[in-house]
């Protein structure tokens, strides 16, 4: 997770015009309320699509801090969300920017005793540890009333430890995609796949019209370990997947054994991978998606296996998302296709009724209409209307989204102890890496996932 | 060099100290003098050291007792006992090698006119951070030859030895006549005269081709002669089209070399004409025919720099470019202090300089090589920002150093215990340097 916030944060230059764009919105948002002011006042306002809007008391005088690990564009648009939310309510909203790993930040702030109101952790894992720290606290019954009418119960639960709702999930992040060079594809006469055998025909037409299928950021191990879980989450089925995140099953089981010689079928054959398996482990995400839609008719490879945060590294090239870079969900390796995904959840870390307000707020669809807007968002809320996202490509990203309802699942990498799920060089990402490297050796890259894995999730050194 | 000040510093206080009462101040004055010293490296120091030792011995969370477990975890845990093994290589390598650079860098600048601009050049790179040197050598030692400037030469060199060819990911495709056979191609059955052949592949894209190639064409039967077609069988855009027969806008593989082979002989051998076709003599007749594998060898990648073989050498390589002028330096300061007679009295009495420079120059210059080595391998103890940077995440494990262990077992995997206890280990790694370090300048203090 970190490092993926770390790659898109560095390229948030680029979307300069998108933050103008939110400037502009901002100052016509303003004035919007400011006549809702005058005509109304009152503790309710009411916006949003369909104007029913969710009901904020009045905060005037009371202050709030929200800790989030965003930045630039990203930070730029959430602020015009807590803007909307000031002038609502009349509570001054101040961001906080925090760093990875984020939980080790706010560790800092409770310790000097000035922790943030609300902070939006981006782990299931990270609000379980703020829980068992007791620096969380719950969700009030306005937060819940408003999670209940716009989340499916999936969403609603992994907010929740042992029953008790802490989480609201704002921002969610869908991890499979593929992004495939519409030009290498057209070259190739090829079509979007929805199974893993068709996708193994389009890889074999790509690489019989001369070019490489696949672009691996194989030096970020996370981009592997997405890989591995798309697969095994579709092949073995959500239930096997949660049990394997627990380490309930362990890594040597026949499920992992049958996902890992999927994927050999395209990270074992030759010339598949862009710049062969070594090549391939020197590639860091953002070039591994560059270097697909970069170089005309002759790209270093045609697709590319990442969530909806690589548009961010596509806006470096000059392919235009939607006719240059297109986008189909990961297919179906057994019988379903899988939807694997990750979020940022606002949990309250200090109680009080302008922090249950401002969770409240962002659960609701008017928050999270607003960002949407100004794009390079996905909201896990099934009341924000589709046509609230600026282009085809998100639209048709966050519908898969919403129609998986419940069946998506978090990633397990981000679900795992950081030893094993979350450090370069080591655990899943340095057993992948050698898999990689070495894609016959099926049951050694088993050893070593159980031996790190019984490592990381025994004890806690 | 923090190091060489810190190890510098203490000792002249220590003289004075001990003859205190000759000067006949009071100890309340003094200690009130050393007050603000004392505090000072008590808490920036001390405590910290203390601290970490106190925390080595305790658990993850920081609330109970642990005994030794964090220790043991030091030679039980694999990424450690790598970065140990590591730390090894690098205190022998990259101290020495830097010293014996500097030693001829400013041997061999005394003699030149341009000396000193020279020694300005070499010490440059110590101007530079640790994090800008080790972005600089990450694209350095980038495997893709258009982008990494070792590859790029190493590249360079070696295909002006050995050609790449031009059809390296060509292969069959499906229901082709061809199979693979020792990295070319060889067909199932054999051919006979009058017969045309057709030998298609596909993966190489139409404009990879070599320039001169022409629309492939189907070759006219010969009697008495073996001709045949290969050809890109891969319509841009439409797929395959008709298997086996040349489409329209479909390449012919330009000087493609094919061999008919009987019985393992090579008993004919030809190269495809520009629009794919190839005529070979009746010999041939009753022969496989093979497309060797020179035709299909990929294009030289270069050298894996960062790859797990590779990479700490790669680093310590980046460590010497920066500090071969740091020991340059000192030691031209040395050599500076050298008695001329010396050397000339030993020239005058027929010494040559490689015996000049072995038998007078390196033992005169020996005590001020030991500082420059012993000061390098505190430094080189402690090396972490260069490995972090470098090490691509894939050969990170392979890169370990034990600082680097540290940070990732402390702030990356949340273990602090063994984070601290690595520190220990280090300190007690340093500590004996240290000491040698501290005892040479006290005897100098003392000549």
């Amino acid at each position: 997770m970190r490092s993926r916030s770390s790659t898109i944060r560095t390229h948030r230059a680029v979307t300069t015009l998108a933050a103008l764009l939110a400037g502009a919105l901002a100052l016509s948002a303003c004035g919007g309320s400011d006549d809702d002011k005058k005509t109304g006042g009152g503790a309710s306002s009411s916006a949003g699509e369909k104007g029913s809007g969710v009901t904020l008391p009045k905060l005037d005088g009371a202050s709030l801090e929200v800790a989030a690990v965003w930045t630039g564009g990203e930070q730029k648009n959430f602020k015009q969300v807590l803007a909307e939310f000031a002038q609502r309510t009349g509570a001054e909203v101040t961001f906080v920017p925090a760093q990875d790993p984020i939980i080790n930040f706010l560790g800092s702030k409770i310790a000097g005793g000035r922790p943030p109101d609300v902070a939006l952790l981006p782990q299931p894992g990270a609000i379980k540890q703020a829980v068992d720290k007791k620096w969380a606290k719950p969700l009030g019954p306005q937060a819940r009333a408003e999670l209940a009418e716009n989340y499916t119960q999936g969403w609603q639960d992994i907010g929740k430890v042992d029953g008790t709702q802490y989480g609201a999930y704002y921002k969610a992040a869908n991890k499979s995609l593929i992004w495939y060079n519409a030009k290498a594809f057209e070259n190739a006469g090829a079509t979007e796949p929805t199974t893993w055998q068709e996708l193994l025909t389009t890889a074999r037409a790509v690489y019989d019209s001369g070019v490489t299928p696949f672009s691996v950021g194989g030096a970020d191990g996370w981009t592997l370990t997405d890989w591995f879980e798309n697969v095994y989450l579709s092949q073995a089925g959500p239930e096997k997947y949660d049990r394997l995140a627990r380490h309930e099953i362990k890594w040597t089981d026949p499920s992992v054994k049958e996902a890992l010689t999927t994927l050999a079928q395209i990270w074992g054959e030759k010339d598949y991978v862009a710049g062969g398996a070594s090549g391939a482990l020197q590639t860091e995400f953002p070039a591994s998606v560059t270097q697909t839609f970069t170089g005309g008719d002759q790209p270093k490879a045609a697709m590319v296996y990442e969530g909806d945060f690589a548009q961010v590294n596509i806006g470096e090239t000059k392919a235009k998302v939607g006719t240059d870079a297109k986008v189909f969900p990961f297919p179906a390796v057994g019988s379903a296709a899988p939807v694997v995904s990750g979020g940022d959840a606002a949990v309250v870390l200090k109680d009080s009724e302008a922090a249950q307000a401002l969770v409240t707020f962002l659960a609701s669809p008017d928050a999270a209409t607003i960002q949407a807007k100004l794009g390079g968002y996905l909201s896990p809320n099934k009341n924000v209307p589709n046509s609230a996202y600026p282009n085809e490509v998100q639209r048709t990203i966050a519908k898969a989204l919403i129609a998986s309802g419940d069946d998506f699942r978090f990633d397990m990498s981000d679900q795992a102890p950081q030893a094993f799920g979350g450090t370069p060089g080591k655990g899943e990402w340095k057993a992948l890496q050698d898999f990689l490297q070495n894609p016959t050796d099926v049951a050694g890259a088993q050893a070593r996932l159980e031996k790190d894995a019984a490592a990381a999730y025994g004890n806690g050194g | 060099m923090a190091s060489a000040t810190a190890a510098g510093g203490p000792p002249p206080p220590a003289a004075p100290r001990s003859r205190k009462s000759v000067t006949g101040t009071r100890r309340t004055v003094a200690a009130l003098f050393l007050l603000p010293a004392l505090v000072l490296l008590g808490a920036l120091v001390v405590y910290p050291i203390g601290y970490s030792l106190v925390r080595s011995f305790g658990n993850a969370s920081g609330d109970g007792f642990a005994g030794f477990d964090n220790y043991r975890a030091l030679f039980d845990d694999d990424g450690i006992r790598t970065a140990l093994k590591n730390n090894i290589i690098w205190v022998v390598f990259a101290p020495t090698v830097s010293t014996a650079l500097g030693l001829v860098f400013a041997v061999l600048t005394e003699r030149v006119r341009w000396g000193t601009a020279f020694k300005l050049v070499v010490f440059m790179p110590m101007a530079i951070s640790m994090l800008a040197a080790g972005i600089i050598f990450r694209l350095v030692y980038d495997q893709d030859p258009d982008k990494g400037v070792a590859n790029a030469v190493w590249v360079g060199v070696h295909d002006t030895f050995a050609q790449s060819s031009a059809f390296p990911k060509a292969h069959p495709g499906r229901e082709s006549p061809l199979r693979a056979d020792g990295g070319g191609f060889i067909t199932s059955a054999a051919v006979r005269a009058g017969t045309p052949v057709t030998l298609p592949l596909v993966g190489v894209a139409p404009d990879q081709l070599p320039g001169d190639a022409r629309p492939a064409r189907a070759a006219q039967p010969e009697p008495g002669k073996v001709t045949g077609t290969t050809w890109q069988d891969f319509t841009r855009g439409k797929g395959v089209g008709t298997p086996g027969a040349p489409d329209p806008s479909e390449l012919g593989y330009a000087g493609m070399r094919i061999e008919a082979v009987r019985d393992g002989t090579v008993v004919a051998a030809t190269k495809a004409a520009a629009d794919g076709t190839f005529t070979l003599p009746a010999a041939a007749d009753g022969a496989r025919l093979r497309l060797p594998a020179d035709n299909f060898k990929a294009p030289y990648n270069g050298v894996d720099w960062l790859g797990p073989a590779l990479v700490t050498p790669a680093v310590i390589g980046s460590y010497v470019w920066m500090w071969a002028g740091f020991a340059m330096v000192l030691i031209a300061a040395g050599l500076a202090g050298v008695p001329r007679e010396l050397l000339e009295a030993a020239r005058v009495d027929g010494a040559g300089e490689w015996q000049v420079f072995r038998r007078i120059t390196v033992p005169l210059l020996a005590p001020v090589l030991a500082v420059v080595t012993v000061t390098l391998m505190i430094n080189v103890l402690k090396v972490f920002d260069l490995v972090f940077i470098i090490a691509p995440g894939s050969s990170q494990d392979d890169a370990n150093v034990l600082a680097l262990e540290l940070y990732r077992k402390g702030f990356a995997e949340d273990r602090p215990g063994i984070a601290s206890a690595i520190a220990v280990f280090l300190l007690l790694l340093v500590i004996p340097v240290m000491w040698f370090n501290i005892r040479r300048l006290r005897r100098e203090g003392r000549r």
